[in-house]
């Protein structure tokens, strides 16, 4: 039997333009065996449901040092689960504070999240234990 | 040199004989951008070293120990704070704070929609307005934002780029309101939209038309505004990006030499415009390599500008640059080392000549800083300037055979990346071609694997973990209702005002956008009138198209 592989899409909702730590993480994963999708830049929440649904992937990382994640993580949520695919698992990293961090898992917003800092092993480890293909 | 070219020197053998029974620890001994370092540098690094060619005297060609005469003795570097969130009312105050502490320049930081060229009311601002800087959406935010801030009295550096001539435009009618004419302003637009495209990704439309844009602003400045730095070329965000030392200082000096083509080009004499191009510089935490880097930009930009594109005048061939120590070599965990960190990568910016300096927070990689932690890093500066004793001395590691060879070798491979860049046919084309974006995206990751498999240590990161450790610290929180509060703002000024001119100053800027006019005139003449930055931007969308990448990594 052979195992499918895990399908990323890698995201950057929202305005900001600090890319360097998606495309480490999309590289990482996909050197890690998964198959890894990048929207590029600038994305509404929307676009990156849009290439969710379409590229079927089973986890979205959400990458957002805008300070703007209250606002992505409820709506990509939302509108995953208006299109259906609420089985896809959203995680996300970036410029994140510990308190945001226990309301976005508190309330299903996001599976996990990777602060500055966090090793490609680690992710690479989580996505691995927690998605099931 | 090889070894073998040297003089006997019974010393030297002496010395490495013994010296290579001794085992080195197991570690890379690179430097932090990869580069092979020799363990001891002596004279023979340096053969063939001139050193009035070389070097040079302050203030004298090839400018390698620093663009003034007398360096601090005369004037410290201007310590500079980058700041802004929330509305402009909350930045004012923060300003008011930084300038009561002896800060002596201001550093405007905006806020995304801002930066992107959208109102706060726009579709694309909702959850982002007043994040990360200040929210500017007309003069009437301008006018609050410098309120009881006389502007003939400070420098204001903004760090703004594809709408650059729109926000330096309000800002200049903010000083016309406050009785302050354009020829006393002193300041600096980034309006580097080059390294937008390479590395910070801030872009709205295509190059060709982003350069006009440029050009225009350097004509108008010559004539109206010749105390302002027209731009701020950024190796920063390069470097923030993931770049390498050497990297950052090829790219950012291939920006320059695109801008002085483009103006160049546009018309200009390379001296009417060349005086006011500045750059802004990130001081990383590998000591030496910094020094080096910034000591070799000095040098390649003055022969360039003389020897390429015939500089006559004198401050043309300057190099003056602004540093910012390095906001990615900050960790989350054990923030309070941050400071340590931060201490020395300021200490190499004022060794190298800065000519301004910002220093992080040690809380900036979690969120905006708080006002202790501002206070620190401004201290920190302060204790170098006036407790070190570093400032007595210009330009005090020259002659360093480590550090004159680094110099060398900085400016070596600079030079091997200005021949890649033009065999690709210049920087836009190799824009085009993803070159500068995959050769950074390579360096982080790079950079990323060497931590993860603990090559390269970061403290408190991959060693020396506090396995206890509860991220707990105080942070900078942005209400929710500056966001609601400034599209209320907004809609205000939306109905209050003469839309009936408004409407006309933008049909007069859409006329000239489609021409070959000057733009800079139409849009002060919009911004007076107190049209949006995001309806002159929307003018100029329309007009120009958008941007779009090719997405790698």
């Amino acid at each position: 039997m052979t195992v499918r592989k895990i399908r990323v899409l890698m995201a950057k909702p929202g305005l900001d333009g600090h890319d360097r730590g998606v495309r480490v993480i999309a590289r990482g994963l996909r050197d890690a065996g998964m198959e890894v999708v990048y929207t590029g830049l600038h994305q509404t929440a929307e676009q990156v449901v849009t290439a969710a649904v379409q590229e079927d992937v089973d986890v979205v990382g959400l990458s957002i040092l805008s300070g703007a994640h209250m606002t992505f993580f409820p709506r990509v949520n939302e509108l995953l689960r208006e299109r259906g695919a609420g089985d896809i698992m959203v995680i996300g990293g970036g410029t994140i504070p510990e308190a945001d961090i226990r309301e976005l898992k508190e309330k299903g917003w996001a599976a996990e999240i990777f602060t500055p800092g966090t090793s490609l092993e680690k992710i690479v480890g989580w996505i691995q234990a927690n998605v099931k293909v | 040199m090889g070894q073998d070219d040297l003089k006997p020197d019974p010393e030297r053998e002496a010395w490495r004989a013994k010296r290579s029974q001794l085992p080195d620890r197991p570690v890379d001994f690179t430097s932090l951008s990869g580069l092979e370092l020799a363990e001891l540098y002596t004279p023979e690094d340096l053969s063939g070293f001139d050193y009035g060619r070389d070097l040079g005297y302050p203030g004298r060609y090839p400018y390698t120990r620093g663009v003034q005469t007398n360096m601090y003795r005369g004037r410290l570097w201007t310590m500079r704070q980058f700041a802004g969130f929330a509305c402009a009312a909350e930045s004012n105050a923060r300003y008011k704070f930084l300038l009561e502490r002896g800060t002596s320049g201001l550093s405007v930081a905006f806020d995304m929609p801002t930066i992107m060229g959208y109102d706060s009311d726009h579709p694309r601002a909702c959850g982002e307005v007043g994040r990360v800087g200040v929210a500017i959406d007309s003069l009437a935010d301008m006018e609050t934002l410098f309120a009881g801030i006389p502007l003939d009295r400070v420098s204001t550096s903004m760090t703004i780029n594809a709408p650059a001539p729109v926000i330096w435009a309000m800002y200049i009618a903010t000083a016309e309101r406050q009785g302050v004419s354009p020829g006393k302003l002193t300041g600096t637009i980034q309006n580097d939209i080059l390294k937008e495209y390479m590395a910070q990704k801030s872009w709205i439309f295509p190059p060709e038309p982003s350069l006009r844009l440029i050009t225009d602003i350097f004509a108008f400045a010559a004539d109206f505004v010749p105390h302002w730095n027209t731009v701020s070329i950024s190796g920063y965000h390069i470097r923030e990006a993931g770049s390498t030392a050497a990297q950052e200082l090829a790219f950012t000096l291939a920006d320059g030499f695109a801008y002085v083509e483009a103006g160049i080009k546009a018309g200009l004499s390379v001296d009417r415009f060349a005086p006011r191009l500045s750059f802004f510089f990130n001081s990383h935490i590998d000591f030496f390599e910094e020094i080096a880097k910034m000591r070799a930009a000095r040098r390649i930009w003055a022969r360039h500008m003389k020897e390429k594109y015939g500089a006559r005048d004198p401050h043309s061939l300057l190099l003056r640059f602004h540093t910012q120590t390095a906001g990615c070599s900050l960790t989350a965990q054990q923030p309070e080392n941050n400071v340590v960190r931060t201490a020395y990568q300021a200490l190499a910016a004022v060794l190298a000549g800065t000519q301004s300096l910002h220093t992080n927070s040690l809380d900036e990689v979690l969120a905006l800083p708080t006002e202790k932690a501002v206070q620190i890093a401004l201290r920190t500066q302060q204790i170098i300037a006036h407790e070190t004793g570093v400032t007595n001395v210009i330009d005090p590691l020259a002659g360093s055979y480590f550090v004159e060879s680094l110099t060398n070798r900085m400016e070596e491979e600079a030079e091997r990346y200005f021949a890649e860049i033009e065999r690709r046919g210049g920087v836009i084309a190799a824009i085009d071609q993803n070159f500068f974006q995959q050769e950074i995206a390579d360096a982080a990751y790079r950079f990323q694997q060497a931590v993860d498999n603990g090559r390269r240590i970061v403290v408190g990161v991959n060693d020396f973990v506090d396995p206890a450790e509860n991220i707990d610290i105080e942070l900078l929180r942005i209400d929710p209702a500056v966001e609601r509060d400034q599209v209320e703002r907004l809609h205000q000024l939306r109905t209050g005002r003469d839309n009936l001119t408004v409407g006309e100053k933008l049909d007069d800027l859409r006329q000239a956008a489609e021409g070959t006019a000057n733009l800079m005139p139409f849009i002060l003449a919009a911004a007076r009138v107190y049209a949006t930055e995001g309806e002159i931007i929307q003018v100029f969308r329309e007009v120009f198209g958008e941007y779009r990448e090719k997405p790698v990594f």
